[in-house]
């Protein structure tokens, strides 16, 4: 009796999950596998091979690879300073790291529009200081860019999570039995993060793939991702089968990449999923 | 006499501008089980972390084997630590956690695998190589702890408060295993507590300290039989401390009545601090004591009664297998043996510092 009691309590999530989610996913999947006629087919899923979208496709695994790196990269030496500081200024850094996250997303990839625009802010100081003018707009570079300072956050937090749940005691019976400061970092610091540094890679990873906003907006239709080959199926051909199948594409890879990545953070014993 | 093994000279160190310790001297001989004893607060720890090369003095020498180790990291010191909250590797196995230290040492695999099974032996927790650490209780990992400081052979092994957490049995089936493991090993330990049972029941050198100073050092028979002052007295065990005079040689005046006692060298009308221990206190009938007094309290401890007994204005602590009433008359007797007199510190700072020259 109280168990089923307990069980309501979920109700209204578990109408949540099935009209948000589950429904969604059925539409997709009708959508997917059926032509504007109705019936059976590949076609719309298989349509991935061709080129114009597997070149999306590729470009979207390789600038959300290239994202993914660059905020590993950066986050964890600073997750590592960020744990060194004294518990004080450590609110206040991880509160400046996560202010920009209180914007609105689109504000602030227009705010980088304004930003790198040919007559925009950084030019026209970069012109009075006399060096050449920044042309990145409308590249992968200022997709990437954008993206990186995006999600960045979303790689720190979680990376700084695992780093100050790791005992001072613990660093110092490494210290005590011998341990170097490299084999303490090998050894501990990193087996001791792997499960932050994965989930960190999940949550940069797999909106950097699905993103179409950024590009669309600091990518001037040069820069074509496969989120962006998705968006005109549905919005400017109105071909949900086609829109649909990709989708069903891109979900397969993302699922595939956490899959990847959760068996990566079981090795390391800690993992949080 | 074995020889010392560490010596510890002029310690100074203060955190933030507080002074933890001061001037500390203080030596270790080889093969000795040496408690440091004192409340929270006291300098133990950071005398132990500065044995361990986890602090540095701001100010003294730490000699160890002969050698000046004060400025040597902890990876090159060779000795290793067992701390209170067991600081074992999460994400790695039982043995994995026990082969880290030989594995830096670039050990053998067959040396490695036949330490870990040696060291599991000792800590009876054989076979246990598999297991995660998550799957242990409180003791378990306290001893896997040991067992991991202890494959690398040190000469010292600190122990820093490393019962603290267990509950009171296991707590005292540890000692004796800890007693055991000494023994067998053969090398020196380093322990600090606040606990002054486990004190007593390990050590044989007690050190006791109190805000940053070391108050008497001695076997655990001496500092319970013969505490330096009113606070050992008071830290080791429960005592009755009471103001008194020393009149001349071998007599004291107690609450207006005069105690023979064994004390000499005090002067004659001297004040004093007079420590007799609850269990020294003999309560007789009235007309056989040299004070007669009222039974106050009465609590049953197990092995003795806990009495309460007012006289001459002092409320006495006795310990006594005989159970007295509450409200029942009783008169007051003390061995001359069982009197320990000792001088009165002249100020709050010289009761820290007094036994420290």
């Amino acid at each position: 009796m109280r168990n089923l009691k307990r069980q309501l309590l979920a109700g209204p999530y578990l109408i949540w999950m099935i009209g948000f989610i589950l429904l969604p996913v059925a539409v997709i999947l009708y959508y997917a596998f059926t032509t504007t006629s109705g019936s059976f087919t590949f076609l719309n899923v298989s349509s991935i091979t061709f080129s114009v979208h597997l070149k999306a496709l590729l470009l979207s695994l390789k600038l959300a690879l290239i994202c993914t790196i660059i905020c590993l990269i950066l986050s964890y030496p600073l997750a590592m300073i960020l744990n060194g500081m004294k518990t004080k200024s450590q609110g206040f850094v991880v509160f400046i790291f996560i202010l920009p996250m209180w914007m609105n997303f689109m504000l602030r990839i227009l705010a980088w529009k304004m930003l790198l625009s040919n007559n925009g802010v950084i030019n026209s100081l970069l012109g009075t200081l006399g060096l050449p003018k920044l042309d990145i707009l409308n590249t992968p570079t200022a997709v990437v860019f954008c993206m990186v300072y995006d999600f960045l956050p979303f790689m720190i937090l979680p990376i700084y999570n695992a780093m100050a749940r790791i005992q001072a005691d613990t660093i110092e019976a490494a210290r005590d039995l011998g341990a170097g400061t490299i084999t303490i970092f090998f050894k501990i610091i990193l087996p001791l993060t792997m499960s932050g540094v994965v989930s960190g890679i999940i949550m940069v990873f797999v909106p950097a793939l699905t993103s179409f906003a950024v590009s669309d907006l600091l990518g001037g239709g040069k820069v074509l991702l496969i989120g962006n080959v998705i968006e005109q199926a549905f919005m400017q051909e109105y071909n949900w089968n086609l829109g649909s199948g990709l989708s069903f594409v891109l979900m397969i890879f993302v699922i595939v990449s956490m899959a990847l990545m959760n068996s990566r953070g079981d090795e390391g014993g800690t993992g949080v999923w | 006499m074995s020889k010392r093994l560490i010596d510890l000279q002029h310690i100074t160190k203060s955190f933030d501008g507080q002074m933890v310790l001061d001037d500390l001297n203080l030596y270790i001989r080889e093969n000795e089980f040496l408690t440091l004893l004192g409340p929270s607060g006291c300098g133990k720890t950071t005398t132990l972390r500065i044995i361990g090369g986890f602090e540095t003095p701001d100010e003294g020498t730490v000699i160890f084997d002969g050698k000046d180790i004060t400025k040597l990291a902890p990876n090159e010191r060779q000795l290793n630590t067992v701390f209170q909250k067991y600081a074992l590797f999460p994400h790695m196995s039982i043995a994995e956690n026990i082969a880290f230290g030989l594995k830096i040492r670039k050990k053998s695999k067959a040396y490695i695998e036949d330490k870990i099974k040696y060291a599991l032996k000792l800590v009876n927790l054989d076979g246990f190589e598999k297991r995660s650490i998550n799957s242990l209780s409180g003791g378990q990992q306290q001893r896997i702890a040991i067992a991991r400081a202890i494959v690398n052979e040190p000469k010292v092994l600190l122990l820093d408060e490393p019962l603290g957490a267990l509950d009171l049995k296991l707590r005292q089936d540890m000692q004796y295993e800890l007693i055991r493991l000494k023994n067998e090993l053969g090398i020196t330990f380093v322990y600090v507590t606040h606990d002054q049972e486990e004190a007593l029941t390990m050590s044989d050198t007690i050190v006791v300290m109190n805000q940053g100073y070391i108050q008497q050092v001695g076997t655990p028979q001496d500092i319970y039989n013969e505490p330096i002052n009113a606070f050992v007295a008071d830290f080791i065990g429960e005592s009755n401390i009471i103001n008194g005079t020393m009149i001349e040689d071998r007599l004291v005046k107690i609450l207006d009545v005069k105690f023979p006692c064994v004390d000499e060298g005090f002067g004659t009308n001297t004040p004093v601090d007079v420590v007799i221990r609850p269990e020294d206190v003999v309560l007789v009938s009235p007309e056989q004591g040299m004070l007669e007094g009222d039974v106050t309290s009465l609590i049953f401890k197990g092995v003795h009664w806990e009495i309460e007994v007012l006289a001459n204005g002092y409320e006495w602590l006795v310990q006594t297998t005989q159970m007295h009433p509450v409200g029942s008359h009783v008169g007051i007797l003390v061995d001359p043996f069982n009197i320990q007199i000792m001088n009165k510190p002249e100020s709050n700072d010289e009761k820290a510092v007094e036994s420290d020259a």
